[in-house]
């Protein structure tokens, strides 16, 4: 009987604690006007802090990424004496899964975290609090300028790992092991579509960017403010963003690559 | 409002970013070397039966991509598969062109093949093309072949 209530508990709190996260969403969304009136003075911090901190492990993980995808895929693909189609393979998995997919898990443990970490301890010295009091609305100067260079940047980030990707898989296949050039590149250009794979990573980037900084800022600012609140929101935030990721890019590859 | 070295690391990461959307989209993806943007006209072709082609699948004639599947339809009156091809305005062919579907490799993608008849009237946008050559069924070559076996077999006993 007390198993049962408990069970009963967690779903209550649980569909609680998501019409509140909803509601935040939706606040932050419609307070965004602060973001852009003052874009160089708040969110251009935010970019810097999303974004440009993150690039080194964008672009070592891409590059990494890149060239044992080409190695794997090379080793097979010779099996079968079409080793001129791992550029095919390299881009492909890339552009349409790996970019947006790994940039965004890296974003998120990189990014989200740090995002949750400063806004939970901020809510725990009361720095929100004085906020409010002072009549400045926290959702407006403080979530909104990170809700928005999260999302600037994601996009950028997942660019920039399939870019790198390619380069590493290119380094490998066709500088290391040897595999034509021409063919190497021409393979790649006739199977890879700017719209249907490049335009669709590009949104599924878009997707995650917004589902992991609204993940991220609503751990924080839902913490309970002390010391073992926040880093169980952090940890919460890594693994809610990466459920997220995970989940949405199956719901939106099933909508975009049914056809092919 | 002043410059700061902040804004110099934005710079740079949006650049880089813009970079590397370029590169994926010129380098990588084959916006670059399609037809997509310039002029098009369509052609259709029926078959009986079309095997494994698909949308987008390119169009060559002497191995030169001139064009790409845009639609496949079935024709219900007739029991055909109705395939629409869209040509670049640039490759003009003559009305009696033959079309057949093609494998490329052993086992590859299927992608149609045009041959330049001598017509001296060339096809225009909503032509359709009558010579046309279905796609190779392995089952169907299969059967036939061990059809014509059997046959053989009971003549010379």
């Amino acid at each position: 009987m007390k198993g049962l209530r408990g069970i009963g508990n967690h779903v209550v709190g649980g569909v609680w604690r998501l019409g509140y996260a909803t509601r935040f969403f939706l606040v932050t969304l419609l307070r965004s006007a602060t973001s852009f009136r003052r874009f160089r003075g708040l969110t251009f911090r935010e970019i810097y802090f999303a974004g440009v901190l993150s690039l080194i492990i964008i672009i070592v993980s891409g590059l990494f990424v890149g060239m044992v995808l080409a190695l794997q895929g090379y080793e097979t693909l010779q099996r079968y004496g079409s080793s001129e189609a791992v550029g095919t393979l390299v881009a492909l998995s890339l552009v349409r899964e790996l970019g947006p997919v790994v940039a965004a898990l890296l974003f998120a443990s990189r990014a989200g975290s740090a995002m949750t970490a400063e806004i939970g301890l901020m809510k725990a010295t009361e720095q929100i609090s004085a906020m409010e009091m002072m009549a400045v609305d926290p959702i407006a100067r403080v979530i909104g300028p990170r809700f928005w260079g999260g999302v600037i940047s994601m996009p950028l980030l997942a660019a920039i790992f399939s870019a790198m990707g390619v380069f590493g898989g290119y380094l490998i296949a066709v500088v290391l092991i040897g595999v034509d050039e021409g063919a190497f590149w021409s393979q790649m250009q006739n199977a890879v579509d700017f719209r249907e794979d490049i335009v669709n990573g590009v949104i599924k980037s878009v997707v995650f960017g917004v589902a992991v900084t609204a993940i991220s800022l609503f751990e924080g600012y839902d913490a309970p403010p002390t010391a073992e609140g926040v880093s169980r929101a952090t940890t919460r935030t890594v693994v809610t963003s990466s459920l997220a990721i995970l989940g949405l890019d199956f719901i939106l590859t099933a909508f975009m690559f049914k056809g092919v | 409002m002043d410059r700061t070295v902040l804004d110099a690391w934005v710079g740079i990461f949006v650049v880089v970013g813009i970079a590397a959307l370029f590169i994926l989209a010129l380098k990588v993806s084959n916006s670059g070397t399609t037809f997509s943007t310039g002029e098009t006209y369509r052609i259709t072709a029926e078959f009986d039966n079309i095997g494994g082609l698909k949308v987008r699948a390119p169009v060559k004639s002497s191995g030169v991509v001139v064009g790409r599947v845009s639609e496949i339809q079935f024709d219900s009156k007739k029991f055909v598969a109705r395939v629409i091809l869209t040509l670049d305005k640039r490759y003009e062919f003559p009305k009696d062109t033959s079309v057949s579907i093609l494998t490329s490799g052993l086992l590859g993608e299927q992608y149609i093949g045009l041959e330049a008849g001598g017509d001296t009237a060339m096809l225009k946008d909503g032509d359709s093309l009558k010579l046309t050559q279905s796609a190779v069924v392995l089952e169907k070559l299969i059967g036939q072949f061990l059809y014509n076996k059997a046959a053989e077999g009971g003549t010379t006993k």
